[in-house]
């Protein structure tokens, strides 16, 4: 059976695709929401530390399989070889309506001013395509307000003195510091920093018709069992559905978008649950499948024009992969600090995103999620024994003496980090798989290593007794925090979308997700992608029509 | 507040509808699914040694071979024949420096055994085709999910590990700290 024409596309119900489908279908356009993976539930995996999006031996809980999905990862030494979900060079988001969002920590971090404006604010670094985004913190912070009360964050509005303006409140308070948080904090205090709780999407009261968040230790990697943690699967996507303007296909892996002669697209070519292909029209495309996927689509979507894939003509798709080089150091107290008040994470400082003298960008340091029992027996200073007497000894003794302080560094982007087709390699249907390739910037690496300084200097002030530092920054970045591979820009020569996400030269083709970031913030990222969508989900809708999409 | 956690209890079983409060490590085996008796009684010897027991319960009392037994055609199905080579090696390593089977060593030879195997210093002769320090990494790292994962994977026997780091299951009783009467998180109840 042929599918209906509709007037818009929205591929991967993740956090930006799952904004932009609501924000479209609410203005009262047809909508197909796609997504590859399906609907999951707390119950299918509750808190099992081995069915975690974190810590995943088995299989990835929420996507995606082993089955099905594979990427050729390209190492160091140049060697080659295909990784498989679970495997960590993969670099998984997730797959399943929701998709990060589901399981994620929740952080919801604005960027700051400065984070827009990276090449304005520290000049060229050789080596890096660092640049500065073409919209700023200000053409964006109406788009953050409205991710922040649509979906839901408790924090403290006044807590941050580093952070950039802004118009409203959190719609909710803040959580409550836990013992260790506690700890943390007030030594954060008295070395001079400014410590402040973090802005979480989870429910610190009633909101939104769920419950207030009950503070279980496992939370980052799972699916919250009292729905108190805000995604998209249970806010927007919804309220999408509930307008009666969209619909949602799950288990649907999309192949290709089709361009025509003129240079538009016209729809895509997908795989049904069954391994059906089908052929759905639209006014209108916007690709969401977070950063990997989105450029591995773009780079399959092959036309005349575009003969080396969708918006590709200057070979920009795929480049700049970016993530967070994650960093920090942990400590291990006289004193038990672990109380069981979770997840752990609870404060944050802002003192080293930007203005840290010799450092390009920096990052946000918060105390950590706690660490679940198996994750904890590689939790070791180094050298220390990892079995025996001396394994059970540690863990019994330390499992609630033990603090970790991290963050994600910002990471500066290179133009050899990327994502290409592999000219061989298929899926379970048959389309070619992403490639991924490069490194990081080497500047990461010292970045990392000054955040790792500052984060043990705050665990000796608070007591720990023996404290080692874990520095970040080095192979491939992407992982959780992808983004990059579709920069935003106002040339087309060096980006592959406008400033409203359109891809140069396919004015009825969208990207929205954090393949549009230029860079990454030194903050989790998204809260930004969310932002992004409500931006781009206005911006079409307000521009829509009722016909073809081309007025510029 | 005991009544109320009590509810609570009764209510997430009914949420998730199979909650078993017996664990499906405790049913008798009396056949191995993938291991054979001897490779079965070898794990058991070498994972005692990786999670030995002291005050707290061990690798053995965790049922950490059941765990190897089943994921071994679950989802480390992949492993058969690392794990069926690499038990091999080390047995016919055992038997070439001390003329014994590994689990017929005593106590120390066994942990002298592991830790040259950790290094890599076994005889090469006995581990063609097989790397002895990555087997030696495996075998920790199963070891470890065994005995900290969730017993519904075969091991951590009765939530043993979790009694050692005293930390509450089942878990609903780390959330007591329950949403109060006006909805707010109530932090003070613990
Ligand atoms: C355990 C964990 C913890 C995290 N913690 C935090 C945190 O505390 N704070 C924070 O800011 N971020 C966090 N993140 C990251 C956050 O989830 C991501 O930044 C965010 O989801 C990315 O948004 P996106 O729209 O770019 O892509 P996604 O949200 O990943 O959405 C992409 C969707 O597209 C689908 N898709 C891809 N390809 C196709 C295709 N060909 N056809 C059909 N569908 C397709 C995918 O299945 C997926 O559902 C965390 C993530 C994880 C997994």
């Amino acid at each position: 059976m042929k599918n209906k024409h509709v007037n818009a596309i929205v591929i991967g119900a993740g956090a930006g695709g799952g904004v932009v489908a609501k924000e479209l279908a609410v203005s009262g356009l047809s909508v197909v929401l796609f997504e590859r993976g399906d609907w999951v539930t707390y119950d299918a995996h509750n808190d099992d530390e081995l069915m975690s999006q974190r810590t995943h031996p088995f299989e990835n809980p929420f996507g995606p399989d082993n089955k099905r999905h594979r990427r050729v990862f390209v190492g160091q030494n140049g060697n080659e070889r295909i990784v498989l979900p679970f495997e960590y060079p993969f670099n998984n988001n997730a797959a399943c309506v929701g998709s990060g969002t589901v399981s994620y920590g929740a952080m919801a971090w604005r960027f700051m001013e400065k984070d827009f404006l990276m090449k304005t604010s520290y000049g060229h670094v050789e080596g890096s395509t660092l640049e500065d985004w073409p919209i700023t913190y200000q053409d964006l912070e109406p788009y953050y307000e409205k991710a922040e009360w649509e979906i839901g964050v408790s924090g403290d509005h006044t807590g941050n003195p580093f952070q950039s303006v802004r118009n409203m409140p959190y719609p909710m308070p803040p959580f409550a510091y836990n013992r260790d948080g506690q700890i943390l904090y007030d030594a954060a205090k008295r070395i001079g920093l400014h410590p402040f709780p973090i802005p979480m999407l989870r429910n610190s009261v009633r909101y939104n018709g769920r419950p207030a968040c009950y503070r279980m230790r496992t939370c980052v990697g799972f699916a919250c069992p009292v729905n108190a943690k805000c995604g998209t699967h249970n806010t927007v996507i919804p309220i999408a559905l509930q307008s009666g303007n969209c619909e949602l296909r799950t288990n649907c892996q999309v192949a290709e978008v089709m361009i025509n002669e003129k240079g538009l697209a016209t729809g895509i070519k997908y795989f049904d649950e069954n391994d059906n292909g089908h052929i759905q029209t639209a006014d209108i495309v916007i690709i969401s499948c977070a950063a990997v996927e989105t450029a591995r689509l773009l780079l399959n979507s092959k036309s005349r024009l575009f003969p080396e894939g969708a918006g590709n003509n200057n070979d920009w798709v795929g480049r700049n992969l970016q993530g967070h080089a994650y960093t920090g150091a942990s400590g291990i107290f006289e004193d038990e600090i672990y109380d069981d008040v979770g997840p752990g994470a609870c404060w944050a400082v802002g003192d080293f995103n930007h203005d840290n003298e010799g450092i390009v960008g920096g990052g946000v340091l918060c105390n950590s999620f706690f660490t679940p029992p198996y994750a904890f027996t590689r939790l070791r200073p180094p050298g220390a024994k990892q079995w025996g007497l001396e394994h059970k000894e540690f863990q019994r003794k330390n499992y609630k003496r033990i603090s970790s302080v991290r963050g994600p560094f910002q990471e500066i982007p290179n133009f050899d980090a990327r994502v290409t087709v592999d000219p061989e390699v298929k899926d379970h249907w048959g389309i070619p798989v992403a490639r991924l390739s490069g490194q990081r910037h080497e500047y990461d690496r010292i970045g990392c290593q000054f955040m790792s300084d500052r984060a043990e200097e705050i665990l000796r002030e608070a007591g720990a007794i023996t404290t080692w530092q874990a520095v970040g920054g080095r192979g491939l970045s992407g992982d959780q925090h992808q983004s990059g591979t579709a920069r935003m820009g106002n040339d087309p020569k060096t980006s592959v979308t406008d400033k409203y996400g359109r891809v140069h030269d396919i004015d009825n083709l969208f990207v929205a997700d954090g393949s549009l970031h230029v860079t990454n913030g030194g903050f989790n990222p998204v809260l930004t992608i969310m932002a992004l969508g409500f931006y781009i989900g206005e911006y079409i809708a307000k521009n829509w029509n009722g016909g073809s999409f081309t007025s510029k | 507040m005991e009544v109320k956690r009590r509810e609570f209890i009764r209510q997430l079983c009914f949420a998730c509808g199979s909650i078993s409060l017996i664990p499906a490590c405790t049913s008798e085996i009396s056949t191995w699914r993938f291991l054979t008796a001897d490779e079965a009684k070898l794990i058991e010897a070498i994972t005692e040694q990786i999670i030995p027991a002291d005050q707290d319960a061990g690798a053995t009392d965790a049922r950490v071979v059941n765990f190897f037994d089943r994921q071994l055609i679950g989802y480390y199905t992949r492993h058969q024949e690392t794990y069926r080579k690499g038990l091999q090696n080390i047995e016919s390593s055992s038997l070439k420096i001390f003329h014994k089977n590994f689990v017929n060593l005593d106590w120390d030879q066994q942990t002298e055994f592991l830790e040259t195997m950790e290094t890599g210093e076994l005889p090469e002769a006995e581990w063609e085709g097989n790397e002895q320090r990555s087997f030696f990494r495996m075998l920790l790292d199963h070891s470890m999910q065994a005995f900290y994962g969730s017993p519904r994977h075969g091991g951590n026997c009765g939530y043993v590990s979790y009694k050692m780091l005293k930390i509450d299951y089942p878990h609903v009783i780390g959330q007591n700290r329950y949403p109060s009467e006006n909805g707010n998180t109530n932090l003070k109840a613990s």
